[in-house]
């Protein structure tokens, strides 16, 4: 340690740190501020007793208060609940065909709505809705199994082709790799590019036509537009669930699709269920 | 540690009591703290009429509705821009005057140093003058000095109440809040704020006084650092004070007076300052030049400490600038009062440039005040300082009564329907200022031909209730072979207007198309 120097202006002991010439002197600090370390050392002390503070093997001392960051979300969350009751009520027993007339509870039901497609919906179909490939976009026009607010109340409710529900909407496209020669398989493929495309071989999509009519008229039409009782697929729109090329299409025909959605009736409250549908029909898709 | 001294580390407080000065500065600094107390504690009682459904308060933090009012402006949370410009403009006026008056904040108009004094004009009243109160600071704990103390502390408990009392006011309707205080119906916020205030008012005000200027406030570091020697500060004039000492003041007055009748005539007006010039109310300086006695070669300073006991930092200004000098130059009127008392021109210690040193050394006259003031960085504050008050003003008066703003949603960027149009999705803000509820028609304006549609509504109209926000969903759809569907972005311009009052607005925005594939 350097020896200690005394500035001359002032006759006060310096620190001995020099920074570009200038020294700190080394003036006592105010004694209310020794006191006012201490209070926060006892302040300290009664803090750790009273709250959670110090660190176990398994979790943390509990402190004598008794407070719990989980407790009082639960207490929180419990006193919206207590505060939205009366709306949850009348969301319970509204007619949702009707919901929009009433804006408060219709607002109501797609901010709560919201909150439970991020929480549950949007692993799947994504935080905006807009699905991937296999898992619809919501935004659309286009509804495999309808798209009226009921309708969705109902997907929602059970779910699509699960095990859980017996209720679940369920159809079952074959697989037609053991059904049909390649030939054909290639055939169908461009007759059904031809229901939405202008690009395509005529000649193999006119063999595809009478393949088609055969095999898969009876679920998805005549004329290609899907059947909603059985969720399938319009096939001459221009949205494609799994994807519109003549490779996916051939995939799609041989082995068959079988997108599964799971019940929600179990694990959402009625209100959360009807929310929800209700913030779908919202997203701009809705009938 | 090998340390050589017996430095403590920690000191205690030398308790400090000032004594009662009267003079120029003085009278200013009553009157700029009834002044600033009277802003503070009556502004929130002043009214203003806005209409049935706004509040009534002409100044009011309406935190719970996110609205500022202040007289007839009204300030929403997305125009809070207009806050951080007043700022920015009392930063500015901080630095202006400053750099050319010193830190007349700190010594005028600091709250700590207007209720500190306040404080102090209580102790004064109760306990008396500074012996009397360093008496009784030594006397031991009798009936009478529980009886002065508690006394005293009384009194500060009842304006540190009052000042924390005053503060909740400007958050909500003070009339109905006074009430509600009195019959213990209000919120425990507006308790616990008061509580907090009261708390740091009588500790602040009362107790720390000079301790938080010195070792609180960062303003003194900041602060100090825009002087320059030409910024207009309080100093002592050494350079005719030195050598102190009392010496025989009647020789020094007449020698005093020939010479300073000298140096006038030889100097003319220019040393005016040097001399003195007379504040309002000052007695005039003694005319008739007495009898010359030149053997007393002492300054003016007859070293009587007057400066040093009514300066409420318990400094001493004689040894030079310090940074716990706060300049509420108290310590000029003191001094001033003693030159007149002694027959010697006002102005030993005094609001002076530091660069006028040499000059009045030599006996020749000081820069005018003027040139003091008007330097290139007072310029610069002052011009910076109406370009962000100019700019506030120009958006105060374009702001329109009807806003939009529109975010385009992004999650996705755009939506192919099922004919293979091309979908985009925005969410308008609208906001209806007026008092009044309004019918807003959207409308699109663009090269490209699109369809505009509203969610949840068969028409283009949406209604925003008087005073409020509506968030609305809006679809902009460009047709499957329009050059809009097939382009990355094309520019959109979405407008709102009042269906009944002729009032549009409008924001520019873009539709996302699904690209070049």
């Amino acid at each position: 340690m350097s020896k200690r120097k005394t500035d001359k202006v002032t006759g006060v002991e310096t620190t001995g740190h020099n920074w570009d010439g200038i020294e700190e002197l080394n003036n006592p600090l105010p004694r209310w501020w020794l006191w006012t370390l201490y209070l926060t050392i006892i302040w300290a002390i009664g803090y750790t007793i009273a709250y959670p503070a110090w660190p176990m093997i398994s979790g943390a001392t509990s402190g004598v208060m008794g407070w719990s960051t989980r407790a009082n979300v639960a207490a929180d969350i419990a006193a919206h609940e207590n505060t939205n009751a009366d709306l949850v009520a009348q969301l319970v027993a509204s007619d949702m065909p009707a919901l929009p007339e009433d804006p408060d509870l219709n607002r109501y039901a797609i901010a709560r709505g919201g909150a439970v497609f991020r929480a549950n919906c949007s692993q799947c179909h994504g935080s905006g809705a807009a699905g991937a490939k296999g898992y619809p976009n919501l935004l659309d026009d286009d509804w495999l199994w309808g798209g009226d607010v009921e309708q969705i109340m109902t997907t929602v409710r059970h779910g699509i082709r699960n095990t859980i529900d017996d209720d679940a909407l369920y159809s079952e496209m074959p697989a037609f790799e053991d059904i049909l020669e390649p030939a054909e398989i290639d055939a169908v493929v461009e007759h059904v590019v031809s229901l939405s495309s202008t690009e395509f071989d005529a000649a193999l999509a006119e063999q595809g036509a009478v393949v088609y009519a055969d095999n898969c008229s009876s679920c998805h039409g005549d004329a290609g537009l899907g059947m909603r009782d059985l969720g399938a697929p319009n096939l001459a729109d221009a949205i494609w669930l799994y994807g519109g090329d003549r490779d996916t299409l051939r995939i799609t025909v041989e082995k068959a699709r079988f997108g599964v959605m799971p019940p929600w009736g179990p694990r959402l409250k009625e209100a959360d269920i009807r929310a929800v549908s209700a913030y779908v029909h919202s997203l701009g898709g809705g009938e | 540690m090998t340390s050589q001294t017996n430095q403590p580390l920690y000191a205690a407080r030398t308790p400090i009591f000032p004594r009662r000065v009267n003079g120029f500065f003085r009278r200013f600094k009553w009157w700029i703290m009834a002044v600033t107390l009277g802003i503070y504690y009556l502004t929130p009682w002043l009214r203003w009429d806005r209409g049935v459904s706004l509040p009534d308060q002409a100044v009011l933090i309406d935190l719970a509705n996110r609205r500022f009012y202040f007289l007839w402006i009204e300030i929403w949370p997305h125009e809070f821009y207009f806050v951080a410009g007043l700022l920015i403009m009392a930063g500015l006026g901080l630095f202006l005057f400053t750099s050319a008056l010193g830190r007349v904040w700190c010594g005028y108009t600091c709250p700590q140093t207007v209720w500190t004094d306040l404080f102090l004009l209580v102790e004064r009243w109760i306990e008396g003058d500074r012996n009397a109160r360093l008496r009784l600071h030594k006397a031991t704990w009798d009936v009478r000095k529980w009886r002065l103390r508690l006394t005293k502390w009384a009194v500060w408990l009842m304006i540190a109440v009052a000042t924390g009392g005053a503060w909740v006011f400007y958050f909500t309707d003070a009339p109905t809040l006074l009430r509600d205080l009195l019959s213990f119906d209000s919120h425990p916020a507006a308790y616990i704020t008061i509580a907090i205030l009261t708390a740091t008012t009588f500790i602040f005000g009362g107790f720390l006084r000079e301790q938080v200027c010195i070792y609180m406030c960062p303003w003194p570091r900041i602060q100090a650092a825009m002087m320059d020697p030409d910024t207009i500060t309080v100093a002592y004039r050494d350079w005719r004070g030195e050598p102190r000492g009392k010496g025989n003041v009647k020789n020094r007055k007449a020698a005093e007076a020939q010479k300073a009748v000298a140096e006038a005539q030889a100097a003319g007006a220019g040393v005016a300052r040097y001399a003195g010039t007379p504040y309002p109310g000052k007695e005039a300086q003694p005319a008739t030049p007495p009898k010359l006695d030149i053997a007393n070669e002492h300054g003016d300073c007859i070293d009587c400490m007057a400066c040093v006991n009514v300066c409420p930092m318990g400094i001493d200004i004689r040894n030079g600038q310090q940074m716990e000098c706060i300049t509420c130059a108290l310590c000029i009127d003191a001094c001033d009062d003693v030159m007149a008392r002694i027959g010697k021109p006002r102005g030993l210690i005094d609001y002076l440039a530091l660069s006028d040193e040499p000059a009045e050394r030599a006996g020749a006259a000081p820069k005018p005040l003027w040139r003091h003031i008007l330097r290139p960085r007072t310029i610069l504050y002052t011009v910076m300082w109406l370009l962000v008050g100019v700019g506030l003003l120009y958006a105060l008066f374009i702001r329109s009564d009807i806003e939009l703003t529109v975010s385009p949603v992004r999650n996705p960027t755009f939506v192919v329907l099922s004919d293979g149009d091309v979908r985009n999705i925005y969410d308008v803000r609208l906001r209806n200022k007026a008092g009044e509820e309004r019918v807003f028609r959207l409308s699109l304006s663009s090269d490209a031909l699109m369809r505009i549609a509203l969610e949840g509504s068969d028409n283009l109209n949406v209604a925003v209730p008087a005073d409020t926000t509506v968030l609305q969903r809006v679809y902009v759809t460009a047709r499957a072979g329009d050059p809009a569907a097939s382009a990355d972005s094309t520019a959109l311009r979405l407008w709102v207007e009042d269906v009944t009052a002729q009032i549009r607005a409008s924001k520019a925005t873009t539709f996302n198309g699904r690209g070049a594939q």
